[in-house]
């Protein structure tokens, strides 16, 4: 059994499809890169797979059980398994860096408070904030605020995370240490979807990556198949502008 | 409770009530431009003054945006007359909403003037534009896109507060309204359509006040 | 002028017209207070309302926008005659105050719920997002992360608004309640030079509004700048 499986996902924004007919099994412990241009529909797979922008046709399994995102307690049961990091890390901008990582625990999965605070300083401290724990978002540079961001998602204890483009909005020199924070989580046995223009980082932590476009994956395989052999014209075509930078 | 309404003689009397409405327009109309007339030298005088300039503009913005028109009118209205100044109730009711819009716009307007942006005076002057120029093509565009929704927001508020005249007998569209009503006895029915022409009437003002910023000072102001 | 000004001075400031024009500014305090209360309350509950995106809400919504858009455009004094006509058949006994106070109630509701929804929807919505994506309920964000963040721009319009609402109570005069601006009617027809019983009344309300304004421009200049 698949840890997460896609068939025939659909979606759009009004009467505009931007994403056509994905199908994707992920096993678990799997980190599944997607790739592809702009408006290839790799963000909104992530928005319809967590529920924020609802399929409209197609099917979600995860852990072998059907997601019905019509229903509050299904898609309630779905969130908490699955975890999204945001490109513009949508941190609480009235909350400390350490409530906006315990809030999640303690007010919404009700769990202990000592517990919570000890995760996630424990989580802080992984991804190098927990001497900040005491600042507030806006006195945070973008790349500290989004490891906060997985620190976050993190302490919810999720099976399978989600990274929509999380190094996009930061200054260069702050991407490396938002991917490092990751890559440090590939052994944690977590699945991970990632979407990201950071070819070396995709190529190196991915096993396996999915070429996006139009709404559709054209192209699946290992990193050395797809950025080495591509069998797809599209694939070669967009991998070959990509690595020519 | 087996009240029927009866809305007949209402709508009999509508047009006396729209030429009521037209008056409760004129009463904000001239209290409008009398107030910009002030707030213009209100708004001036209190960025560009002296000091004494300013406390005295600031004085008078203070004490009318803190009393009520009403009361302001009051005074005007029953204390002249023992200075020997009889006033028209007119007259009384368009001093009071006047000066009360001066004070108003002035703040409205001087929050246009401190919009204009200091590095692009010096950009403007450094490209040799004369003093007319500026005000013309740097000034004025800023102070129009700041003020021009406080503007419209704040006649739409004039063409309500002018219903205060109906309490001294001038005959605009509330007034218009008492006087039905204690003829025909159909309170209700009678303030209800009154209630309707002031919302189309506002609508109407704000609407055409929002084309008209949008096509003359390119403002995106909501239509409605 | 000057002269009958002098010579009722000592007995327009004795005790009694003092006490009287303080009980009369409770009375405009109350009216004012308890409208604001309300329309604090109930502008909260039109402004959640209208932000929630339920296809179930939307006769709902429709209907607030017009109760909202119809109280903007009305003025104080019909709604004032409006309401008098209404209530008075249905509860025969009831007071003018309260009269009043009800029709305060529902012009500020009107004026507090869009000053509370636009302060509602300049939190953006990526932290909307972010909550929805942990499993936040709609009461949870909107108690936890909206509102934490919107009273900084809730707060001073509010306070702008009210200070509307003081003056505006002026007008309940006409129906008879005793506040400011009646009590000021009763000393001119006591024989009062009008200067002074209605200049004791603007003066009234300077004290009961300055303060709010001055308190409004404070909050707006602090809190922009943090």
């Amino acid at each position: 059994m698949h840890h997460l499986e896609i068939r025939g996902l659909a979606t759009g924004y009004g009467a505009q499809q931007v994403l056509k007919d994905v199908t994707l099994p992920v096993d678990r412990g799997e980190v599944v890169s997607l790739i592809g241009p702009s408006g290839s529909g790799k963000s909104t797979l992530l928005r319809a797979l967590i529920g924020l922008t609802p399929p409209t046709s197609g099917e979600v399994f995860v852990g072998g059980s059907k997601v019905d995102y019509s229903s509050r307690a299904s898609l309630r049961q779905l969130r908490d398994r699955m975890s999204i990091v945001f490109q513009q890390y949508n941190l609480f901008q009235n909350m400390t860096v350490l409530r906006n990582v315990t809030i999640t625990p303690l007010k919404i999965k009700k769990r202990p408070a000592a517990e919570c605070e000890r995760e996630a300083l424990q989580w802080l401290e992984r991804v190098g904030m927990a001497h900040k724990h005491d600042a507030y978002p806006d006195k945070l540079s973008g790349g500290q605020q989004q490891r906060v961001a997985i620190a976050r998602a993190l302490a919810t204890r999720p099976e399978i995370l989600l990274l929509d483009e999380v190094t996009s909005a930061l200054d260069p020199e702050r991407v490396n240490e938002v991917l490092d924070t990751i890559r440090g989580l590939t052994s944690e046995g977590i699945t991970m979807i990632i979407v990201s223009h950071e070819m070396a980082f995709v190529r190196e932590v991915s096993t396996r990556v999915a070429m996006m476009d139009e709404g559709r994956i054209v192209e699946c395989g290992s990193p050395q198949q797809i950025f080495g052999a591509p069998l797809q014209e599209r694939t070669r075509e967009f991998v070959s502008k990509i690595l020519r930078h | 409770m087996d009240y029927t309404f009866q809305f007949g003689d209402v709508f009999a009397q509508l047009p006396y009530l729209l030429g009521g409405a037209l008056v409760s327009l004129q009463i904000a109309f001239v209290s409008f431009w009398a107030g910009t007339v002030i707030g213009i030298a209100g708004a001036i005088a209190r960025v560009y003054g002296n000091p004494l300039a300013r406390r005295v503009t600031g004085g008078y913005v203070t004490f009318f945006t803190n009393t009520p028109a009403l009361v302001q009118v009051f005074l005007l209205y029953y204390a002249l007359p023992d200075a020997g100044v009889l006033l028209q109730p007119m007259t009384a009711v368009l001093i009071g909403l006047t000066l009360n819009a001066g004070a108003y716009l002035t703040e409205i307007l001087r929050a246009g003037v401190i919009s204009v942006r200091r590095s692009e005076m010096e950009a403007a002057i450094t490209l040799g534009m004369s003093r007319l120029q500026i005000l013309r093509f740097v000034m004025l565009p800023h102070i129009a896109k700041t003020i021009y929704a406080p503007l419209s927001n704040f006649f739409v508020w004039l063409v309500l507060g002018s219903s205060l005249a109906a309490l001294f007998g001038v005959e605009e569209l509330t007034g218009r309204a008492i006087n039905i009503s204690t003829a025909n006895l159909r309170t209700i029915e009678t303030f209800a359509v009154v209630a309707v022409i002031y919302v189309v009437l506002t609508l109407l003002a704000s609407t055409s006040l929002a084309l008209v910023g949008r096509w003359a000072f390119r403002v995106k102001a909501k239509v409605i | 002028m000057f002269e009958r000004i002098l010579q009722d001075a000592p007995q327009f400031f004795a005790g009694s017209n003092l006490l009287f024009i303080a009980q009369a500014m409770g009375r405009t305090l109350a009216m004012t207070l308890i409208g604001c209360g309300v329309g604090m309350v109930f502008g909260l509950l039109i402004a959640v309302v209208r932000i929630s995106t339920t296809p179930l809400l939307l006769p709902l919504r429709a209907l607030l926008v017009l109760y909202v858009e119809t109280f903007r455009r009305i003025p104080f004094l019909v709604i004032l005659f409006i309401v008098m006509f209404v209530i008075e058949p249905l509860i025969p006994g009831a007071s003018l105050l309260s009269i009043a106070t009800v029709s305060v109630c529902l012009l500020s509701t009107a004026f507090l719920s869009e000053v509370i929804r636009s302060g509602l929807e300049s939190v953006p919505p990526q932290q909307i997002e972010g909550a929805r994506s942990l499993n936040f309920t709609f009461m949870q964000s909107l108690f936890m992360v909206i509102l934490p963040q919107s009273w900084k721009v809730i707060l001073p319009p509010a306070a702008a608004f009210i200070v509307m609402f003081i003056k505006d109570t002026s007008l309940a005069s006409q129906l008879g309640v005793v506040e400011l601006t009646f009590a000021g009617k009763m000393l001119v027809n006591r024989g009062f030079s009008p200067v002074l019983g209605f200049g004791a009344i603007l003066v009234a309300y300077f004290i009961l509004s300055y303060p709010l304004s001055r308190f409004a421009a404070y909050l707006e200049k602090r809190l922009a700048s943090s």
